[in-house]
């Protein structure tokens, strides 16, 4: 058995989803097929399709902090201190300087660039109507600074960008920090706000990879034959992450331990996934796990519902778990749509409670299975119940070619 | 504008970039800052805010002018003597 100072385990949970604004929310909202994709007024566009979230942002801010700040820093604040609350550790009385917040993100700064942009358009292009707020509310670690602002943090924080994987290089990084020795607490996850800019949604449309659907609700529909692009999404999702000796101590509850994790580069296509990468991402995890790819319970997939990346993960998917016949595929972006930073760290949250409720899940929209996408377990139309569930892989994968994978074991 | 306009068009602006604060007691002859929770970023949106709505400027040399609802009075009346 591994030393307790050197595992790492989750304490804590804060998260908001377009369909739900606490674990328990979420986990009621995926159990029911609830989605939370609805339309969304966006400039220059129109209406177009987002998941977006219903979170009370003066919770834990004043008006003013709301204000001057961001929105991906609002969620990220929301998400940290429901964590902490969670995690019943007394957070008062703690060494601040021991807490790190490391907060996954697949961008930052377009949506507040897109607003002073709009905003001295009314001014005839005019900089001197530029806000003095734009460049704090810019740097690339505006979440997570914000998060230290608002709880008086003074250990390191930052975010990693590292596109849609970022919410498993979040969690990843808040382990190392631990394992380092950096930190006792880690506060670590991923967010995201880009629903609030235009250009998330133009990009996707002009690539043709932006999804539509008359019914909001059916829109994001990875592995469907029909399926046409991506629903983005707003959400933020945050652990309270510890050493398992610092856990034990204090009596925690413990949602999981993070057992294994990998990050890789495809380097191969500014866009297009590399399935023998992700392959290589997945078994390298599953190797720093010790574990076989028959272990797992549950593969929480990453795909998008665009054309080609569904397929590629799908291959990668049927490559690394060939005949485990006790592993079960799901997929969370079918209720809430793409919540880019946020998404890898949301997934797995949603999928966490299944050490104990021993449900699976389902992956909804999949009303015409793409044969491309036919995996053996995919869990489809409902949830499934299984005898135990005792490992999850959680799947995450970006733009520049990044994969992050994260397995966690049920303790 | 009158003295009366321009004290309530400060107290506009200010109730934009500190909405937490009641501002139903503010006193003319106090600083703002020694009655409400302003900082220098908040006084930067003042002055902002006073280009934008009015199209006044004000040199960083002045910034102490606004130091309260009088000195604003004071200060902006001739500048706004035709709004």
């Amino acid at each position: 058995m591994m030393d307790k100072h050197r595992r790492i385990v989750i304490t804590g949970i804060g998260l908001t989803a377009p369909n739900g604004n606490t674990l328990d929310a979420f986990r009621a909202s995926l159990l029911k097929g609830v989605s939370g994709v609805v339309p969304f007024e966006t400039r220059y566009m129109g209406k177009v399709l987002a998941g977006v979230c219903t979170y009370d942002p003066l919770k834990y801010q004043m008006k003013k902090e709301v204000r001057r700040g961001t929105r991906a820093g609002s969620i990220a604040i929301y998400c940290s201190r429901e964590a902490m609350a969670d995690s019943k550790l007394d957070f008062v009385s703690f060494d601040k300087s021991r807490v790190g917040v490391y907060l996954g993100i697949t961008e930052h700064g377009n949506v507040e660039t897109e607003n002073e942009i709009y905003n001295i358009s009314q001014f005839n292009y005019d900089t001197k109507f530029w806000s003095h707020h734009h460049n704090p509310r810019t740097v690339a670690n505006s979440s997570a600074g914000e998060v230290t602002l608002n709880m008086g943090i003074t250990g390191p924080h930052y975010t990693i960008g590292a596109a849609c994987a970022a919410g498993n290089a979040g969690v990843i990084q808040g382990a190392q920090m631990l394992l380092l020795g950096e930190v006792d607490i880690a506060l670590a996850g991923g967010v995201s706000e880009s629903i609030h800019t235009f250009g998330i949604f133009a990009s996707f449309a002009s690539q043709g990879a932006l999804a539509s659907h008359p019914d909001p609700a059916k829109a994001s529909r990875p592995f469907d034959r029909d399926r046409n692009g991506i629903v983005c999404s707003e959400g933020g999702c945050v652990y309270v992450l510890e050493r398992l000796d610092h856990a034990e101590a204090r009596g925690a509850q413990i949602y999981g331990e993070i057992i294994g994790y990998h990050i890789n580069s495809d380097a191969t296509d500014f866009v297009l996934p590399n399935a023998e990468r992700h392959i290589e991402c997945m078994r390298t995890a599953l190797k720093k796990a010790g574990l076989g790819p028959q272990d797992i319970d549950v593969v929480s997939t990453h795909a998008t519902a665009t054309p080609l990346g569904d397929i590629q993960e799908c291959i990668a998917l049927r490559t690394v778990f060939a005949d485990c016949l006790n592993t079960h595929f799901n997929n969370t972006k079918s209720f809430i749509g793409h919540a880019m930073g946020a998404a890898g760290a949301l997934e797995l949250a949603g999928n966490l409670p299944s050490f104990d409720d021993g449900l699976i899940h389902h992956t909804i929209n999949v009303d015409h299975l793409d044969p491309d996408c036919a995996l053996d377990n995919l869990v489809l139309h409902e949830p499934r119940r299984v005898r135990h569930v005792t490992y999850v892989l959680n799947n995450s994968s970006g733009m520049l070619g990044i994969n992050s994978v994260v397995v966690v074991k049920r303790v | 504008m009158t003295n009366d306009q321009i004290k309530h068009a400060v107290l506009q602006i200010i109730a934009v970039i500190a909405p937490d604060e009641d501002l139903s007691h503010v006193k003319s002859d106090v600083a703002l800052r020694d009655q409400l929770e302003l900082d220098s970023m908040d006084f930067l949106d003042i002055v902002m805010e006073l280009r934008k709505r009015y199209g006044v400027e004000v040199p960083e040399g002045d910034y102490g002018q606004l130091a309260s609802l009088d000195s604003c009075v004071i200060y902006l009346a001739p500048k706004l003597k035709d709004k």
